[in-house]
């Protein structure tokens, strides 16, 4: 069911589910950039923290400290879970009636927030997904063969499975949030490939979906090299798309 | 529908009207014979100028690295005056 509460009102929040591994440094970026970029928004931060053993736990307590512990919830679990499972776990303790999923590396700068929101409440969409790949976005810190690997997924992607989104592996993307729960309970892949299957499934079930360009800064340079085992998951995925959607 | 089902059926077209062609021999049928291989070729001509046009325009951000590395700066001078541990990387 379609959320049909009024758009841009003052009664839009938003819960940003970031989750962490040993992310003590960046979860403390992460946050004092979100704030910057927020203001006059309400919006709360859920940390999903997988018990890192570098105490990321420790300075998020820390950041509570700083911004108040209604603003940054720290949900943690006791072990290293699954990125499906972190957003399902996020999700429950979200109050928001819009959810936020951002990778806690930086890759995804918080800066891009407010144009993810304002295209939200300028189309009424359902999702808001980021994109590398149109004017405006992009992607540094790639090898040739990152690029390359990139560029024929998205090809084989775009010819079979026709998904309407140019970038279906960006997991930097704005939900409603029924639309978030719905999604989330009807997706089984793990890795990215998950990331794929919500947006092929979202397209599918007929929600609207829209995409605001983002830029992707890889600051450990080849640390997202794709190995054959990563190629051959993808294309496992690519063919379960292929047969259940 | 599945996708593979659409999939298929876009190929189910296209073979009916290769036959239909076959049959109707509008074209000299030793050309007819070999649309499909064309077909195939094109294809793979096609998802290779694909990924080579894409790959020549690959959209690139240097200057964004730079403006992340101030925002960390920026970051973490403001979080170490308010008692927040971000001095160990």
């Amino acid at each position: 069911m379609e959320d049909v509460r009024p758009e841009g009102g003052a009664g839009d929040k938003y819960s940003l589910i970031v989750p962490t591994y040993n992310e003590r440094l960046n979860i403390a970026l992460i946050v004092y950039l979100v704030f910057k970029h927020l203001r006059d928004v309400d919006f709360e931060i859920i940390i999903v923290d997988d018990g890192s053993p570098d105490g990321t736990q420790d300075i998020v307590k820390q950041l509570q400290q700083v911004y108040g512990d209604d603003r940054i919830l720290l949900r943690a679990r006791p072990r290293k879970l699954g990125l499906g499972t972190a957003y399902r776990h996020g999700l429950k303790h979200a109050s928001g009636n819009f959810v936020v999923i951002m990778d806690a590396d930086l890759s995804h700068h918080p800066k891009y927030l407010p144009s993810f929101i304002k295209k939200q409440q300028e189309t009424g969409a359902s999702i808001v997904t980021g994109t590398r790949y149109v004017k405006g976005g992009g992607v540094h810190g790639w090898n040739l063969m990152r690029k390359l690997t990139s560029r024929g997924a998205n090809v084989l992607a775009q010819t079979f499975l026709w998904p309407g989104v140019s970038d279906l592996t960006g997991s930097f993307r704005l939900y409603r949030k029924s639309v978030l729960e719905d999604l989330i309970n009807s997706c089984v892949s793990k890795g990215y490939v998950f990331q794929m299957e919500m947006i092929v499934r979202a397209s599918r079930k007929g929600y609207h979906i829209e995409e605001v360009p983002i830029t992707f800064v890889d600051r450990v340079f080849g640390s997202s090299k794709l190995g054959g085992s990563e190629i051959v998951e993808y294309l496992k995925g690519l063919a379960y798309l292929l047969v259940t959607t | 529908m599945k996708q593979i089902l659409k999939i298929i059926a876009l190929l189910v077209t296209i073979s009916a009207m290769w036959i239909g062609l076959l049959e109707m021999s509008v074209v000299p049928q030793n050309q007819t014979w070999l649309l499909p291989i064309y077909f195939i070729v094109s294809l793979g001509c096609y998802g290779f100028l694909m990924v080579g046009i894409g790959l020549m325009h690959f959209p690139t951000c240097p200057h964004e690295a730079v403006l992340l590395q101030q925002d960390v700066v920026e970051a973490k001078h403001y979080l170490k005056q308010r008692g927040v541990d971000v001095a160990s990387e």
